[in-house]
């Protein structure tokens, strides 16, 4: 086994560990106050229409209090469309 | 791909304009009803790709230029990212105000009355501030994106002898 082998197989054996830890540590279904997050679901619940104004619950979340994230989304729109138009471009003549 | 036959391009002739207006109906109630702007402008985008499919792509590029998409993509992009600095620069014109990157600003001012309005009801579309705007830019950003995305690749792979 090569080096290089090597250390993906233990790069794998790290994110396998997390990947169970997380599953392990997952809100239950349908559950709302447990006690690994007992307050962020309620919280939504109850504030979104005096804090955004908005009646739609998700994308309250999604536009005003996790914004940043819907930035990161579409960055990645944005590489997506530019890389397809670099790869495609040179079939044109 | 040239296009197909006539029954295909009369379907699809029928179906387009409802095919758009229900994206952009997505799109314009994002913060009322279930979806926004990423599915409303997957919606138009389809809409687009059944009339590249129908058509055939050396007919749309006919008939768009397609210079002008990415143009739009920046436009929203530009759009988005501008209305959540708006919000940071608040600070400079009132000293107490609570600034932050994605401030929806607004909400709770009294300059602009008619989007300060709180969430009444699934009919009343100027409510939740900033969120309509940013609907509408990341729509913009998508149906440009994706159709950008589909027109290009279904024109370079054409076969050689329709040049």
């Amino acid at each position: 086994m090569s080096r290089r082998n090597f250390a993906a197989v233990i790069f794998l054996a790290i994110v396998g560990v997390f990947l169970v830890f997380a599953a392990l540590m997952t809100h239950p279904f349908g559950q709302f106050n447990d006690e690994n997050n007992p307050e962020m679901d309620q919280y939504i619940i109850d504030n979104t229409q005096n804090e955004t104004g908005a009646d739609n619950g998700v994308t309250a979340v999604v536009f005003d209090y996790r914004g940043f994230d819907t930035l990161g989304e579409a960055t990645v729109l944005f590489t997506a469309v530019a890389g397809v138009i670099l790869v495609f471009r040179r079939l044109k003549k | 791909m040239r296009g197909m036959s006539r029954i295909v391009k009369t379907v699809t002739n029928v179906a387009f304009p409802f095919i758009m207006i229900y994206g952009l109906y997505v799109i314009a109630h994002g913060h009322l009803t279930p979806g926004g702007g990423f599915q409303g402008g997957a919606i138009v985008a389809s809409g687009l790709a059944m009339l590249l499919v129908a058509y055939g792509s050396i007919w749309v590029v006919g008939k768009i230029k397609e210079k002008h998409l990415p143009v739009l993509e920046s436009v929203g992009a530009i759009g988005f990212i501008g209305l959540a600095f708006i919000g940071v620069l608040l600070i400079l014109f009132y000293t107490s105000y609570p600034a932050s990157f994605f401030k929806n600003f607004l909400i709770g001012q009294d300059v602009i009355p008619i989007f300060n309005e709180i969430g009444k009801g699934l009919a009343n579309i100027n409510t939740a501030g900033v969120i309509p705007l940013m609907n509408f830019a990341v729509g913009l950003k998508v149906i440009a994106g994706l159709f950008a995305i589909v027109l290009v690749m279904a024109y370079s792979t054409r076969l050689k002898e329709e040049k």
